[in-house]
């Protein structure tokens, strides 16, 4: 109940509440990250050499402004949703809240260690679902003892095993959706301070959705902050109160679900 | 420095020190050092049982299985010794050639191997990096011990090479205990001063396989390593005798070969020294230089 009430409070206000505790604070940030397109047209062998001989700039690497000056802070208990069109910079965004990305300009303050949940957080393909739970949770920094406490929970709580025993088969065995339901399992066994999340329930089905937003409601409670990117409005709607809309890499509009959710959808 | 930003005019705090007042860190900063050799020390657990999986997942999808850890060595042996044993007949200046020869090889692939995989350590890990946050030097550690499980493995072989050559048993063969573990500790900085450079200069790996092989020449492994002595001018013979490699592979051949007493072209007290502070500054080095990058792992 205490976090219900301490949320209610307009999200979209600036930090005038004293009593809320920030988890992230992110200050000015701008993002650009250089890619590296590859072959293309004009990068012939030739033209290669002809760039090393004059020492000009290799063309196939371009940089991209991905956020552009984007500010907020979440506080404790917060569950947040991110929205926006493809190549909007969510995801990049989320990247550096991980500390995954440094930022080119501006600062990210986080509470501890936020941890990024992506659908292509691909663990080791070869190995059994059993072992890449034991490796996915020695990975977040669990002692052996506490790990193999955890991994039949894990392991039932991502639903793999309920069409026959498929957590003893490799996970390039799995279909996409196992796949990002035992990823989300493992990362969800913490008790994360920020949690990030990122397309990892769009996956899944709808029994496992209902579970996995049950979770996440339960990480807030545990006094944590989630964030959530999806293209779903409908489980920003069901598990985030405030929703921060970024397009372009600018951030347009930042308040509780409904009212962004409405803007967006009217665009 | 962002956190250190000035302070606002007006009585609202800025976000620089409204996160220094909740306690808040700049998120992806690099822990000091000593932080950070607590973290990898913290995770090795996860290093262990990462090289175990390594282990077992790079011959999932062979019918002999592990069995290849030992098949592998002997083949390479068998291949070596046929080309410069038998064919180029090689043997005349050494009187074990066989035993000299696959000392030399074993112990030169777990440097090889080592770090020919450590140079695609972080770009072959990008999704781990990407998703889950650990002290990346796990990696190269990791890298490190699935090559020295192998190499555990060839060492098994070699003991049966050497005594089924007709060399005796002795007591100095438990200085091989201490060669391998001055040489694994200069593998893994190595190792790590290869992933730093291999993330940010992603043509490395075509280019290691050339390095390497030039480096297995230069190393005294298929051939005496008196024969520099004999053809090179003196600088660059004892430029070749302080090559890390090949004081590894000599030590190697001191405590296993008593055949090859003679044949050593440093004394061994020297051969130790010249492996301690290799070791010592490769590994230290290669540290030092791996957690400065560490921020930047990510970025791909």
């Amino acid at each position: 109940m205490d976090v219900a009430e301490q949320t209610q409070s307009k999200a979209n206000t600036t930090p005038a509440a004293a009593n809320r505790v920030p988890t992230i604070i992110v200050d000015d940030v701008h993002v650009i990250y250089r890619i590296h397109k590859g072959a293309a047209a004009n990068n012939g062998a030739t033209a290669a050499l002809k760039r090393i001989v004059s020492r000009t700039k290799t063309p196939n690497i371009r940089e991209v402004h991905a956020v552009k000056g984007v500010s907020f802070t979440a506080y404790q208990g917060e569950a947040i949703g991110l929205i926006g069109s493809n190549g909007s910079g969510k995801s990049t965004l989320l990247r550096t809240i991980a500390g995954l990305l440094p930022p080119a300009q501006g600062a990210v303050y986080t509470h501890g260690q936020p941890s990024l949940l992506g659908v292509n957080a691909a663990l080791l393909n070869d190995l059994s679902g059993e072992r890449n739970v034991v490796l996915g949770c020695l990975a977040m920094g669990m002692s052996p003892e506490k790990v193999k406490r955890v991994a039949p929970d894990i392991i039932e709580f991502s639903g793999i095993n309920e069409r026959g025993d498929f957590a003893s088969l490799p996970m390039r065995t799995y279909s996409s959706g196992m796949g990002a339901r035992l990823r989300f399992a493992i990362a969800a066994t913490k008790d994360h301070d920020v949690l990030l999340i990122d397309e990892a329930l769009a996956t899944g089905d709808r029994k496992f959705r209902a579970r996995s937003e049950q979770r996440v409601r339960e990480l807030r409670a545990n006094a944590g902050t989630v964030f959530l990117v999806s293209h779903a409005l409908g489980s920003i709607r069901d598990t985030c109160e405030r929703t921060i809309w970024l397009e372009g890499g600018v951030l347009k509009m930042d308040g509780p679900t409904d009212e962004v959710c409405n803007a967006y959808e009217g665009r | 420095m962002a956190d250190t930003a000035v302070a606002d005019l007006d009585s609202r705090p800025s976000p620089a020190e409204l996160a220094q007042r909740h306690g808040l860190r700049v998120a992806g900063a690099r822990p000091s050092l000593r932080e950070y050799t607590r973290q990898v020390w913290a995770y090795r657990h996860f290093i262990t049982a990462y090289s175990r999986a390594k282990v077992a997942s790079s011959f999932s999808n062979t019918q002999l299985g592990q069995l290849w850890q030992l098949l592998t060595p002997l083949t390479n042996a068998a291949v070596y010794y046929l080309i410069f044993g038998v064919i180029l007949s090689q043997d005349r200046n050494v009187d074990n050639f066989i035993a000299y020869l696959c000392t030399g090889v074993f112990v030169f692939m777990f440097t090889q191997s080592t770090v020919a995989n450590g140079t695609s350590a972080i770009t072959n890990n990008l999704g781990l990096i990407r998703a889950l946050h650990f002290p990346r030097a796990a990696l190269p550690v990791t890298v490190t011990l699935v090559q020295f499980q192998q190499l555990l493995m060839s060492m098994v072989v070699l003991a049966v090479i050497v005594l089924a050559t007709g060399e005796p048993l002795t007591l100095r063969w438990l200085l091989i205990a201490p060669t391998l573990l001055l040489q694994t500790i200069f593998n893994i900085g190595l190792t790590m001063v290869m992933a730093r450079i291999g993330s940010k200069i992603t043509d490395l790996k075509q280019v290691m396989p050339f390095v390497l092989r030039t480096w297995l020449y230069a190393s005294g492994v298929l051939y005496p390593v008196v024969l520099f002595r004999d053809h090179l001018p003196q600088w660059a013979a004892t430029l070749l005798e302080a090559n890390p490699a090949l004081i590894y592979i000599e030590l190697a051949r001191y405590s296993l070969l008593e055949s090859n007493q003679d044949n050593l072209v440093n004394p061994p007290t020297q051969l130790w020294l010249m492996a301690l502070a290799w070791a010592a500054a490769m590994g230290i080095g290669g540290f030092v230089y791996f957690w400065r990058g560490e921020k930047e792992y990510g970025r791909g």
